[in-house]
């Protein structure tokens, strides 16, 4: 099998290109901790709503500037309503649905998280700057799927 | 047409039996045929319903109140994604296959036959259940939402009849090995060989999940299903799905490209080793689908993104294959300066265009495909519009482009007829149309996806939101995009209608190149297909067993149906 020596630098070239990409990538994911939300947790779909966790949905101070609260994504709502935060605040947000598969998307961020019913989701966000965010499901759940939305408002 | 080169150099590399190359028996042509032709129907459903798609969406069209926007989203994905593509796919495998290997062979027929009907009769299921409202749960159809309990009868039998049709291409290709001890099959055969074994690897994964799983618990005889032991396997069968289109569009560009520049094949084994690669890297690709899914460690996920970049290896050895065989044409014909042979190229030829317009399309679609696989920056995408706008690129225009300039020969071929220069400007025009159409509407889902606006989601102000505002320019360009494709499959579809009933009778030869060297022949162990599915399973094997004995050990209480209405 004859390679061609142009085709032999392209290939060494392009492949040592992918290996730095996965190097910055993985330097990324392990050392900075930027690697995409992974929590492993269960729960019971049919329990979500009565559960410890998810019963009582209401923003939570745990720290300076620091909150938490546990969203129930079910057709075509995020419970509870509509947030509101103050400026520069981390939200910690805990995630489960008791029905389908939902996406949890805040636009204008990176937060982007799959809701799939027996698993617990949870991703964190800073929000630095003041506005009003969109919060969307992304993933199709339904005929009522386009009206699931919430905002978040950060003053 | 004048320039295509008729000598007849014949090596070992790809011998051709030149008796049968003057043309393949009716037997063989009608089973072409027939699969070309629920192809081309679904071309016209998909396209009308991603039409009505885009109008909704951006707002311009209201739907009657007997059909959803999502309904149209179900017809538009699994007309395109799993009709077109499987009957297309098996329509001009199967012809080819033919041609090189001298014929199918009688199990074949039968075996071909079979799987048609199948497939026709899930197809027929399946499209009336999602045309009634009955099945409004996506090509993902993700449980746990459920369809009528028939629509995945639909699917199933979609999905054994393409296996049917595996087994039909084994027996053919086989008996040809047997046949012609001490000889490397021909690169044609090959292509057609590798793609129906990644059908075998997608389906076998597809059909646990419908047959084992989904089925039983639609009909109620199990109460709960694991939805995401069910995203899992869909995308061990959806991204190899990506992958059989990649390799049956390529086979075009190896094999028939060269012949219609009217040069050779640049190298018959660094084709057939790109063609191993993406046989054995890729269905752990499937997971880059699932890098936002919970229950899924940091770490398990790194692998699957190292193991879904190994299948852009292959993508560079093609890039440079096809550019090396346009310029040795050019360089063969005596031109010397460093670019003139791009000038030599038959652009005027439609089956030529089409197919270098669908590889200047597969550059970005390749490096959208290598940001979407990112790991952590999947979250700035994911299931954005970008998403959709990424597979218009790929299997709109890279898959779908290639599939008509293979067109532009194969219903000519297969009806005994001639291309006209007439029509051959048509189809010259169809390309500019379609990749012009394509351009403006995934070029604007690009851009929206990145301003966040969701897939999947019908005409929607969020309640006024500012943000959703922005949206909607993009959303008109999206529709406006949708207008000139449908302009463009109209025009397809009066091309196709010539070409099998109307065109001149005549003589069309299906253009399969020839080695540019004897020495670049492939040693014989290429063609030991155990070898390769042997280490394809392997690939899976390292991928797949520790998320899904996480899956099965990890007590998930499981879903009950949740009916789509």
């Amino acid at each position: 099998m004859h390679i061609h020596r142009y085709e032999k630098l392209w290939l060494i070239i392009g492949s040592l290109i992918l290996a730095v990409f996965l190097g910055i990538l993985a330097f990324q994911t392990f050392f900075l901790e930027m690697g995409p939300p992974s929590h492993a947790e269960m729960i019971d779909p049919q329990t979500v709503r009565e559960s410890e966790i998810f019963a009582d949905t209401e923003l939570k101070e745990i720290g300076d500037n620091e909150y938490e609260i546990a969203i129930i994504a079910e057709m075509f709502a995020f419970q509870p309503g509509d947030l509101e935060i103050p400026a520069g605040a981390t939200v910690h947000f805990t995630l489960a649905s008791p029905d389908v598969t939902h996406g949890f998307k805040i636009t204008d961020t990176n937060v982007n998280v799959m809701v799939v019913p027996g698993h617990i989701s949870k991703v964190s966000h800073t929000f630095d700057e003041p506005g009003e965010y969109l919060i969307l499901c992304n993933e199709y759940c339904g005929l009522g799927h386009e009206f699931m939305a919430n905002t978040i408002t950060v003053k | 047409m004048a320039h295509i080169n008729e000598t007849p150099i014949l090596h070992k590399g790809t011998a051709v039996n030149e008796d049968a190359a003057a043309g393949i028996t009716g037997r063989d042509i009608r089973l072409s045929a027939a699969n070309l032709f629920i192809a081309f129907i679904a071309l016209l459903i998909g396209g009308f319903a991603g039409l009505l798609q885009g109008l909704v969406r951006s707002g311009f069209f209201e739907l009657p109140s007997w059909i959803s926007y999502y309904a149209l989203l179900t017809a538009h994905g699994v007309m395109f994604i799993l009709v077109l593509s499987s009957f297309f796919s098996i329509g001009y495998l199967y012809a080819g296959t033919s041609r090189v290997l001298g014929g199918l062979a009688n199990k074949t027929i039968a075996f071909g036959w079979a799987g048609f009907a199948l497939m026709t009769t899930g197809t027929l299921i399946a499209a009336f259940l999602i045309v009634t409202g009955n099945a409004n749960v996506l090509y993902t159809f993700y449980t746990p939402m459920q369809a009528h309990p028939w629509f995945y009868i639909g699917l199933a039998l979609i999905v054994v009849g393409i296996l049917l049709n595996c087994i039909g291409m084994f027996i053919t290709y086989q008996s040809w090995r047997k046949r012609n001890p001490g000889k490397l099959t021909p690169l044609f055969a090959f292509f057609a060989n590798a793609v129906f074994v990644l059908w075998v690897f997608a389906s076998l994964f597809i059909a646990v999940f419908v047959i084992a799983m989904v089925i039983p618990w639609a009909f109620g005889w199990v109460a709960t299903i694991d939805p995401m032991m069910g995203r899992t396997l869909f995308w061990a069968f959806g991204h190899t799905l990506v992958n059989i289109w990649m390799l049956t569009s390529i086979s075009a560009w190896y094999v028939a490209m060269p012949k219609i520049i009217g040069g050779k094949v640049f190298s018959d084994s660094l084709a057939r080793v790109a063609v191993v690669i993406l046989v054995v890297a890729n269905v752990p690709g499937g997971f880059h689908h699932q890098i936002l899914d919970p229950g899924l460690s940091v770490n398990v996920k790194f692998l699957h993104v190292i193991q879904t970049f190994m299948i852009i290896f292959p993508s560079l050895m093609t890039a440079f294959a096809m550019l090396a065989t346009m310029e040795r044409t050019g360089r063969a014909k005596g031109v010397t300066s460093l670019l003139g042979w791009w000038k030599t190229l038959p652009w005027s030829d439609a089956r030529f265009f089409a197919l270098i317009v669908a590889m200047f399309a597969y550059i970005p679609a390749g490096l959208g495909g290598i940001i979407n696989a990112s790991n952590q920056i999947n979250q700035v995408v994911h299931n954005s519009i970008w998403v959709t706008g990424h597979l218009h690129l790929t299997v709109g225009t890279t898959v779908i482009l290639t599939f008509f300039g293979i067109s532009y020969w194969l219903i000519p071929y297969l009806s005994g007829r001639k291309m006209t220069p007439t029509i051959n400007r048509l189809a010259v025009a169809q390309t500019v149309i379609w990749a012009s159409g394509m351009l403006l509407m995934s070029g604007a889902m690009h851009i929206n996806g990145l301003l966040g606006s969701p897939r999947r989601t019908a005409n929607t102000s969020y309640n006024g939101h500012s943000a959703a505002a922005d949206w909607a320019m993009y959303e008109m360009l999206m529709a406006m995009g949708g207008v000139i494709l449908v302009v463009g499959i109209i025009l397809l579809v009066y091309i196709w209608a010539q070409l099998a009933f109307f065109a001149p009778k005549g003589k069309t030869d299906f253009p399969i190149g020839e080695d540019y060297s004897p020495s670049d022949a492939s040693p014989l162990f290429m063609d030991r297909w155990s070898i390769w599915v042997a280490l394809a399973t392997v690939s899976v094997a390292i991928a797949y067993i520790i998320p899904l004995i996480d899956f099965a050990s990890g007590h998930n209480p499981g879903s009950p149906p949740f009916l789509m209405p």
